[in-house]
């Protein structure tokens, strides 16, 4: 029975994949090419390189990517059920005793302690797009940053786009698609 | 908020746009649900939506997929849970079942290419946005705790390199032994 095997596989990778994004990756290798042999290894790289193009968490990239290649668009639909069904149980879990309970003191303390926390992981994620986006090589980090490495546009874009939102405080996902577009006129025609 | 169909249409509508502009990973969803949730809609509040992210971060699974299913749970109970992940779910979904016929043809196109690497750009501007709006919070609290657990774990997530659910858990165990033993001690004497 394909489907229960793709719905158990990936419902592995929801359950174990601590830390998201990344997180999740060698539990989908372990599921997709070692227990089940479902992708090639050139094809797991262009899921990879797919997945970083286009929005969504990887895991589900990959169920849908998997699922569809091994059992068409029922076996995508079943591979994402699958591998969100372990977070909806956990966290309407956590949930409903959250909310029963965050006006207790001694949970006020614990949240108060980790909502600053919260804000610097934040921009820790921000800091790693950041980086991406100005820097032309891949992996770049604070530590092996090349001057020579910079891409201007992209700065300026970032500039005049915080300029934006912080002044005229518009829709983000207008200035998403501005830059966007800008992009296609600067990269893609000239 | 009266929860008629409009209301449910309007979240399915909010999480499913959030979750295609989510790119370049999980934690781009936390600014943008703010924008939505907190700044536009006012649905809940800034310390609320705080919460949420630092509880979905701490479980196991997505955290732009746990946020969603604890935002939908918050406003809507376990039906608002199931439509937000069903927002949340399907662009990745629709995106990914399209792209796996050509991808070959997608990945080597220089216009996605051009448009992606211009999108970067965008998000890259909105994540520092709110970043200063966030922080400026905490630091207009004028708490030196608060403020000190920020530096911490800022300093502790990009130079140190540690997993963001251990901070999470560290800084939870900390707040609640200062607020709940330390700081009432201090307050009995």
């Amino acid at each position: 029975m394909i489907y229960l095997e793709i719905f158990i596989s990936f419902f592995q990778i929801g359950l174990f994949s601590f830390g998201g994004g990344y997180a999740a990756l060698p539990l989908i290798e372990v599921q997709v090419l070692e227990v089940h042999n479902w992708l090639t290894m050139g094809e797991f790289a262009d899921l990879l390189t797919i997945s970083q193009m286009t929005p969504g968490p990887i895991a589900i990239n990959a169920a849908t990517f998997v699922g569809t290649k091994v059992a068409g668009l029922p076996g995508a639909v079943i591979a994402t059920i699958g591998c969100v069904t372990p977070s909806f149980i956990i966290i309407l879990t956590l949930s409903y005793f959250y909310f029963k309970y965050k006006n207790l003191s001694s949970i006020q303390g614990i949240l108060k302690g980790l909502r600053p926390a919260v804000v610097s992981l934040i921009a820790s994620a921000g800091l790693s797009i950041l980086m991406l986006t100005i820097f032309k090589t891949e992996g770049t980090s604070l530590f092996n940053m090349k001057l020579s490495d910079i891409n201007i546009i992209a700065i300026i874009m970032v500039a005049i786009s915080v300029f934006i939102l912080r002044r005229f405080k518009p829709d983000p996902i207008k200035v998403m698609i501005g830059t966007g577009v800008i992009g296609i006129l600067i990269y893609g025609i000239f | 908020m009266e929860k008629n169909i409009k209301f449910y249409w309007k979240l399915f509508l909010s999480t499913f746009t959030l979750s295609a502009f989510t790119l370049g990973g999980g934690y781009v969803i936390v600014p943008l649900m703010r924008k939505k949730f907190v700044e536009e809609l006012k649905w809940i509040d800034e310390e609320e939506m705080l919460n949420i992210v630092a509880i979905s971060q701490s479980a196991p699974g997505m955290i732009a997929v746990n946020a969603s299913i604890m935002t939908g749970y918050r406003l809507a109970g376990v039906l608002g849970a199931i439509i937000a992940t069903f927002g949340t779910v399907l662009p990745p979904l629709i995106i990914i079942t399209i792209i796996a016929k050509f991808y070959t043809a997608f990945k080597e196109n220089r216009y996605i290419n051009a448009l992606l690497l211009g999108m970067r750009a965008g998000v890259a501007a909105v994540i520092i946005d709110v970043i200063i709006k966030m922080s400026r919070n905490v630091i207009k609290t004028k708490n030196s705790i608060s403020i000190g657990i920020m530096i911490v774990a800022l300093i502790a997530s990009v130079i140190l390199d540690i997993n963001a659910a251990l901070i999470i858990i560290l800084c939870g165990v900390f707040g609640g032994f200062y607020y709940n033993i330390v700081k009432k001690a201090g307050e009995d004497q």
